[in-house]
């Protein structure tokens, strides 16, 4: 029974994490490069919205995800467009991409409240998912939650291990010496930020496709804003955010577990925990002498011009 | 071809500021016609009763007044704290926050006065208090640690929410209610004179006096020259002798009272018991309305009775001409995307490069 519980507790962490595993790397990357981009949860429910529809319509999986994550991709580059091109406010661009991902998710969604669609459903990898216990919890799931394994380390590997991912990191930390060393700003900029958009439009595509199959207003519920706390925790490594958003998605299906144990605590009370946990962790982490440490990029929302600074 | 970018060498006048703001409001509507096309809808027709019911009949003139106070209310928070810089994204949590502490003083602590000479301001003061102390926490955690106050008056929105759902599910609920998720009625003592059958009340006319009182001390005060410098340059501030941590937590103090003074007045004046979800965004809708607004109090007043008048005919659309609300925020994103690139143009001009 207790074996029980833990494996529920911890598969169910996962499921809950993904979305955000996916939406951090997301920001990570973009961030990386020196975009600072709060639309995360716009972008997340615009996925969510489309994936949605497009599984709805056409019964597609695949499509589904790849629609999900090129419709976040679209509004990404409309932020990459006002912060690398116009040098606007990425802040207020930012929170600009929330408005409109989610007024356009819920003015859309509005006709496929109530519906059910093909949704992913979970399948045991041969050999692994056989394993008692660690088969069953990791092994035992659906293909995105794979995804996500795979895809952190690849991303760490991109990041550290290759000559793109060396620019990229370039371009975030000292953008006038990756100019002079013949790298086109711009264009890593737009390419990372664009990127990023589609791993939130993953992580919303996880909600509606996989985490809770159906389409609901507002679904995301804040996670695209956790997912950017996530990317400060993890102090811009990839692996520390896979870790982070595990933890998170822990903490949110925590009531669950309280629930099974019998501890009386009211479900609305419940509910704020991933949001007081967020608070949290963020009075751990923050501080301008802690980024600097920890390697924040230095570049951090500071638009580029040849020129120097304007 | 590339797009360049160069600084303009003039600042930007009155004129073109203005302009480019109308211009804003165009591109957006014109997006927008498209979005409703869309869903099949004809946009003309939308954009008529859009505009006709709030602001060409009674009913609906009244109904725009009366969601103007909020929003006003929320608004004059937010270009206190904007002034300073400090993005308070959390009017929305103080709001229900200032609704949450007026009805606790309403039902519960004073219940026994009948004398509303006395409950008012007592729940009033008790309403801004909360959102105040609501506000103090993003501005303490930001003073003294640094925590970007973005991200923590976001969270510190849906713990609100949670908190207020909490109570009227659960401790608070009427008895007498059927079940339903609310509160019981406030008692008379605590409901804003009525000045019209329709809705119209006192609140409204506080709230416009809030943007004479938050005008004052923005123009008036060494308060408001304390915050300008701080918004400006934190460093001169300190040079100044200016404690810019101690007026972070004060300019999110003062922001979060006057947000949870509207959550009181919309309690009171309005909906007279705690609901679930009683608002629609309003706290998030305060804020394109003072970055249209320039941060300006008196002008906040116009932009917040227009978004009033937006709230309350898109409303009237989605009844008669089944447009989902959420009509509302794409419009708000578009307004703010068109805001952030004009503001941009407003100090570059593109030109296209011959490479």
């Amino acid at each position: 029974m207790t074996q029980n519980i833990m494996t529920t507790t911890i598969s169910s962490a996962i499921r809950a994490g993904t979305p955000l595993l996916f939406a951090s790397i997301g920001e990570l990357l973009a961030e990386r490069s020196g975009v600072l981009n709060l639309g995360v949860e716009g972008m997340m429910l615009i996925g969510a919205f489309t994936g949605f529809a497009v599984s709805y319509n056409t019964g597609n999986l695949l499509l589904a995800v790849v629609a999900a994550m090129a419709a976040a991709a679209v509004l990404a580059a409309l932020h990459a467009f006002m912060s690398v091109t116009l040098r606007a406010n990425q802040v207020v661009s930012g929170l600009a991409l929330v408005f409109l991902g989610s007024g356009l998710s819920g003015f859309w969604g509005q006709r496929y409240v109530g519906m059910q669609a093909q949704a992913l459903s979970n399948f045991s990898i041969p050999f692994l998912g056989k394993i008692p216990i660690v088969g069953e919890v990791l092994f035992n799931r659906d293909p995105l939650v794979y995804v996500g394994y795979i895809i952190v380390p690849l991303v760490w590997w991109f990041l550290y291990k290759t000559k793109a991912g060396m620019n990229l990191r370039a371009v975030g930390e000292a953008p006038s010496a990756a100019d002079a060393r013949g790298i086109n700003v711009s264009l890593t900029r737009y390419v990372y930020t664009i990127v990023g958009g589609a791993f939130a439009g993953l992580g919303g595509a996880y909600l509606s496709l996989a985490y809770t199959p159906m389409w609901v207003e507002n679904m995301s519920a804040g996670r695209g804003w956790i997912a950017i706390v996530l990317v400060i925790f993890a102090i811009w490594d990839p692996l520390i955010a896979m870790a982070g958003a595990y933890l998170f998605g822990g903490i949110s299906v925590l009531q669950f577990g309280l629930q099974v144990a019998q501890i009386p605590i009211p479900a609305n009370i419940m509910k704020m925990f991933p949001y007081l946990f967020t608070i949290i962790v963020m009075l751990f982490t923050s501080g301008e002498k802690m980024k600097k440490r920890f390697g924040a990029p230095s570049a951090l929302g500071v638009p580029y011009s040849r020129e120097g600074k304007m | 071809m590339r797009l360049k970018i160069e600084k303009r060498n003039e600042s930007a006048s009155t004129l073109s500021v203005l302009s480019m703001s109308v211009l804003s409001v165009v591109v957006s509507l014109v997006i927008l016609g498209f979005i409703i096309l869309s869903l099949g809808k004809n946009p003309i027709d939308a954009y008529i009763q859009l505009v006709s019911w709030p602001f060409g009949t009674i009913a609906g003139l009244t109904q725009s007044l009366i969601s103007m106070t909020p929003l006003l209310f929320t608004s004059l928070g937010l270009v206190l704290a904007f002034k300073m810089k400090l993005w308070n994204i959390g009017a929305e949590g103080q709001f229900y926050m200032g609704a949450f502490g007026a009805t606790w003083g309403a039902l519960f602590l004073f219940n026994h006065i009948s004398n509303p000479w006395i409950m008012l301001p007592l729940i009033a003061l008790l309403g801004a208090g909360v959102g105040a102390g609501w506000g103090t926490l993003a501005g303490v955690m930001k003073a003294r640690l640094g925590v970007n106050e973005i991200l923590s008056t976001l969270m510190l929105n849906y713990v609100a929410i949670y908190w207020v759902n909490y109570l009227v599910y659960g401790p608070w609920r009427d008895p007498a209610s059927y079940n339903f998720p609310i509160t019981a009625e406030f008692p008379k003592a605590a409901i804003l004179p009525q000045y019209t059958a329709n809705g119209i009340n006192l609140g409204m006319f506080l709230a416009i006096a809030a943007s004479f009182f938050v005008y004052y001390l923005l123009k008036w005060t060494r308060f408001g020259f304390e915050i300008d410098i701080s918004g400006d340059n934190p460093k001169a501030a300190e040079y100044a002798g200016i404690n810019v941590k101690k007026m972070i937590v004060i300019v999110m103090a003062v922001s979060g009272a006057l947000s949870g003074l509207g959550g009181m007045m919309q309690m009171s004046g309005v909906l007279f018991r705690l609901q679930p979800n009683f608002s629609p965004g309003y706290g998030y809708t305060a804020i394109i309305i003072v970055l249209l607004a320039r941060l300006n109090p008196f002008v906040t007043v116009v932009v917040a009775f227009l978004f009033g008048g937006l709230i309350v005919g898109t409303q009237q659309i989605q009844l008669f001409l089944q447009i989902p609300f959420s009509l509302v925020n794409a419009f708000q994103g578009l307004l703010l995307f068109s805001f952030v690139a004009g503001e941009a143009l407003l100090h570059y001009k593109l030109r296209w490069l011959k490479a």
